[in-house]
């Protein structure tokens, strides 16, 4: 069996046990971001395309054992030429203080698949927006559980 | 009895959550890409991690430790001290000569007459030989340089020494391992001998085996030492945590990895 | 000074598409932390990476706070000509730390 908290912040959590480990940990006080302030930021990004769903691919751990290190990747399906190609990906983490994570801006070169390692505060949906050459804006997301060590780390 | 113990330490913290299952990390014996992570009974830190974090170990590029392993190499052959010597001086090819050193230390020192782990070894080796000054626990070259030449024992079992000198540091570090400390009451062996397998909180227990040190933690988002690790688990059990390179924490550092014997050295590992 | 660690090959076929990996050590710190004492520690993150290949700019990505420390990043393009590949990190208090390196495409 493995549990995992929900309804619950990280922050409340740290709050209510051992004062002194917390100290360094806890953030100074601020809106979280939320789904509605995210999609807000997509919709701005997209700049009046509408969001679809598909071509985009994003891998993340279902289970973060950490959320100060999760790995994740987002891939495109494109062929990555002048005519056709993905000119940007944008990460964003819904519950996190602040929505960005990181933005990536491609040439018609490679192929449209980045990895990286993000922070998450608590568990939330991971979003992917590709922005292609054509104007369309695609969309994948994910969810990823963060947990919480057996002594509260 | 037994039970109770987590049970108490548990209530602090278990009574904001509520629940919902989730798997283990797979976890199969019989598996040969387990094998280099098993010695009989014992298992790795590997075998209780996620998949991901796996992956972030296998590749030595991928795995951050090795910014730490990189930062080691170049410090082997850089001179610093008042006698102008580097390492590399009286050791030359590190990948030789610090080959099998790191499988067997804690371990005691005829000219200090005590167990040194590494750390303190290589301090000494500054002191002594290279006329320079001591580096600072938990700096940034220090854990390099340990990093870098228990590196190059990775593959290697651990085998340290428990009987002649090194046996009342073995059996202070024993003693200490048994006995339970801090707020929560609970001592190394509940969670590391007792309960490993099982969930505290969201938190699967492994058996507490530090073959990986010095090594990455997603936790950290830094590498650290089994220093580290250990005066952590202090703090989070809310005791007072001992001094790093205390004989207290040496002699627990020495007696856990005298648990983990048998399984190969990981440094730097990846761990949550 | 932070040390990037960078994996490109050294060669590759004309229209072939190779890997570049790369990590850094930083700590990436994010300003939504305290210290003991309560009080803020400011931001400090590396804020850009730019790859340039044989000076045309062919790869970016701006970083938020939410990229943990010690970056890794990975990313793809295609050989198409001998040359210099050119990786900079962008940090808040404006240094830059950089990679260079060699490719033969024959």
């Amino acid at each position: 069996m493995r549990t995992v908290k929900t309804g619950v912040t990280r922050r409340s959590v740290l709050a209510g046990i051992g004062a002194g480990a917390a100290a360094t940990l806890v953030a100074p006080k601020m809106a979280l971001a939320d789904k509605a302030a995210t999609d807000e930021a997509i919709a701005k990004l997209a700049g009046g395309a509408k969001v679809q769903e598909g071509k985009v691919k994003i891998q993340l751990p279902q289970i973060a054992e950490n959320g100060n290190t999760v790995p994740f990747t987002v891939s495109v399906d494109s062929p990555m030429t002048e005519a056709s190609h993905v000119k940007a990906i944008h990460v964003m983490a819904e519950g996190n203080p602040s929505p960005q994570v990181a933005s990536f801006t491609f040439t018609p070169t490679g192929k449209a698949t980045v990895s990286m390692r993000l922070r998450l505060g608590k568990t939330q949906d991971v979003r992917a927006i590709a922005l292609m050459s054509d104007g369309s804006v695609w969309e994948a997301k994910q969810e990823v559980k963060v947990t919480i060590g057996g002594c509260g780390g | 009895m037994r039970k109770s113990v987590l049970a108490v330490s548990v209530a602090l913290v278990v009574a904001a959550v509520t629940g919902k299952a989730l798997a283990d990390p797979p976890f199969d014996p019989k598996d040969p890409k387990m094998a280099p992570y098993i010695a009989g009974d014992k298992r790795s830190g590997y075998t209780f991690a996620e998949p991901e974090t796996r992956a972030m170990q296998d590749d030595d590029f991928t795995n951050p430790g090795f910014l730490w392993v990189e930062e080691g190499k170049k410090l082997w052959s850089k001179a610093e001290g008042a006698a102008g010597k580097a390492c590399k001086d009286c050791h030359g090819d590190a990948e030789k000569s610090m080959k099998g050193v790191g499988a067997v230390y804690p371990r005691f020192d005829p000219h200090v007459n005590s167990v040194l782990i590494l750390e303190q070894k290589i301090n000494q080796c500054r002191t002594e030989r290279m006329k320079a000054d001591e580096w600072k626990w938990d700096s940034k070259p220090l854990n390099a340089m340990t990093t870098f030449v228990k590196h190059q024992s990775r593959g290697m079992p651990l085998a340290v020494q428990a009987d002649g000198p090194a046996a009342p540091y073995f059996e202070m570090g024993r003693r200490l391992y048994l006995q339970r400390r801090g707020l929560n009451d609970v001592a190394c062996k509940h969670c590391h001998e007792d309960y490993w397998g099982q969930h505290l909180r969201t938190e699967l227990l492994s058996q507490g085996m530090p073959n990986g040190f010095p090594q990455y933690r997603l936790k950290w988002q830094t590498l650290g030492t089994a220093q580290k690790r250990i005066r952590g688990c202090n703090e989070e059990v809310r005791a007072e945590p001992y001094p790093w390179g205390s004989i207290e924490n040496v002699a627990l550092e020495l007696y856990a990895t005298w648990r983990a014997n048998g399984l190969k050295v990981e440094s730097p590992a990846v761990r949550k | 000074m932070p040390t990037p660690r960078v994996k490109i090959p050294a060669q590759a076929a004309k229209g072939e598409v190779f890997e570049v990996k790369t990590t850094i050590d930083h700590d990436m710190e994010s300003g939504q932390r305290k210290d003991s004492a309560g009080k803020p520690i400011p931001r400090k993150i590396i804020n850009k990476f730019v790859c340039t290949y044989n000076g045309k700019e062919v790869f970016k990505s701006d970083w938020a706070a939410a990229i943990s420390a010690n970056p890794y990043l990975s990313f793809f393009l295609t050989a198409t000509e001998s040359g210099s590949i050119e990786l900079k990190w962008h940090d808040d208090d404006g240094q830059v730390y950089s990679a260079s390196h060699a490719i033969t495409v024959a």
